[in-house]
């Protein structure tokens, strides 16, 4: 369960979210502008909010009036931003082994296989498709073995026919391993056929 | 003259020195790029400042510095390291004349690095170190050969400093510039002349090495 409690101000914008996320899969939805992004930043910590707390399941993430603000590479929080950002001086595998844990029971074997990704491990970054990368960043996410995926429109790059191809991979990751998902998106049919909770964002406040 | 006595203690100490300013000026370029810290302008002038000073005087600083009673001197005198006047001055030098070079090419390189992979980086678990060494350092590559490249080719040329903190001791601490200097300065036009040939090839090569490793910078990207 995620307690999300955050004012955070950015030039004219405000985010001012008070929300509960208490199902596995949770869509921020929203036209653009909205502060969708800002969200996701602000629970992987990398944007403070100006007040307020975050916390994972107990675990405080950040709590303005405690003074806690746990730095991003210990929130054990996957992020896979809209960009990817796969790193690009490193092969697919050592991308996807970059954020491994120790005790990680999730095998690079495992993770690739259901992904769907063997054959793209000894390439270079430059010679994916967009598609390719984003399932690539997601195993990359994934091993690092996140108490938390944060997924920044994983499907807008992607054409209509490629994103019918991913979609069942995020419902493998759903379903197999039990990862809480916070799925942004501007797509209304998107959000139904993945999130069991839909959050409706506009101009940084949560309408629904 | 032995010129290649000269030519070849010119180029050791300026690998030396390059060697020596690698460690804190990617330090300085890293803390200068990403780090928000008070007195970040301050330190940015006190490393730049050799870079607009007259060499001569920055040589005079570092006079006073690590002079036998001087603050630094004094310590180094009493673990036996005696600095004025020999090889080790002409290092040290060589080393702070070349290392605003140095930083403000790396710093350039780093901030052109898209942050957005050290994000990504962070949120795998990566502290900041990691992240300097697996991420930002790889891809700040080509800076980072430049400015190595262009510290060194200051270091081959440093002369100011150079002589008046180590002064021109043949077979100790007379460099190529230093040398060409006393040569011409004492009539030996030839002695001088040989130098300066000698000089212009290095440089000649340097500027291959800078041209290729920027050429293959731009291959990659």
């Amino acid at each position: 369960m995620i307690v999300l409690d955050v004012l955070l101000r950015q030039g004219s914008f405000t985010l001012d979210v008070h929300a509960l996320l208490d199902q596995p899969v949770t869509a921020l939805f929203g036209p653009s502008g909205a502060g969708k992004t800002t969200v996701l930043d602000a629970i992987a910590g990398l944007r403070t909010p100006a007040s307020g707390s975050i916390t994972i399941d107990q675990r405080v993430l950040f709590d303005s009036s405690r003074g806690v603000n746990v730095p991003p590479y210990r929130r054990h929080v996957g992020y896979v931003a809209q960009d990817v950002a796969l790193f690009p001086h490193m092969s697919v595998r050592r991308n996807v082994l970059y954020g491994r844990r120790d005790g990680q029971k999730l095998s690079l074997a495992t993770v690739a296989e259901m992904l769907e990704i063997e054959t793209l491990l000894d390439r270079d970054v430059p010679q994916l498709s967009g598609g390719e990368r984003q399932r690539v960043a997601l195993a990359r996410a994934l091993m690092s073995a996140p108490e938390l995926l944060l997924l920044d429109e994983p499907l807008a790059a992607v054409d209509v026919e490629r994103r019918r191809r991913i979609l069942p991979y995020l419902e493998r990751v759903r379903d197999q391993l039990r990862v809480p998902i916070v799925y942004v998106t501007h797509d209304p049919a998107e959000a139904r056929q993945l999130a069991d909770q839909v959050i409706v964002l506009e101009e940084g406040q949560v309408v629904r | 003259m032995d010129a290649w006595q000269i030519t070849g203690f010119t180029i050791a100490t300026a690998a030396a020195a390059t060697l020596l300013m690698l460690p804190p000026g990617l330090l300085l370029a890293w803390l200068m790029a990403r780090g928000r810290f008070p007195g970040r302008v301050v330190l940015d002038t006190v490393v730049s400042l050799p870079l607009v000073m007259p060499p001569v005087a920055t040589g005079l600083v570092l006079l006073m510095l690590v002079a036998p009673r001087g603050p630094v001197g004094r310590v180094l005198a009493r673990a036996g390291v005696d600095v004025v006047f020999t090889w080790k001055a002409v290092v040290l030098a060589m080393t702070v004349m070349g290392l605003p070079l140095l930083v403000r090419t790396v710093r350039a390189g780093i901030e052109q690095v898209d942050r957005r992979y050290e994000a990504a980086a962070s949120t795998l678990g990566a502290g900041p170190l990691r992240v300097f060494f697996t991420v930002t350092l790889p891809l700040a590559r080509p800076a980072v050969a430049a400015g190595a490249v262009l510290g060194f080719a200051r270091a081959l040329g440093e002369f100011g400093a150079t002589i008046m903190i180590a002064g021109s001791i043949p077979g100790s601490t007379r460099t190529l510039a230093v040398a060409i200097y006393s040569f011409a300065e004492t009539g030996r036009d030839r002695d001088a002349a040989v130098l300066v040939a000698i000089s212009a090839a290095i440089a000649f090569g340097a500027l291959c090495v800078s041209n290729w490793i920027s050429s293959r910078a731009g291959l990659r990207t």
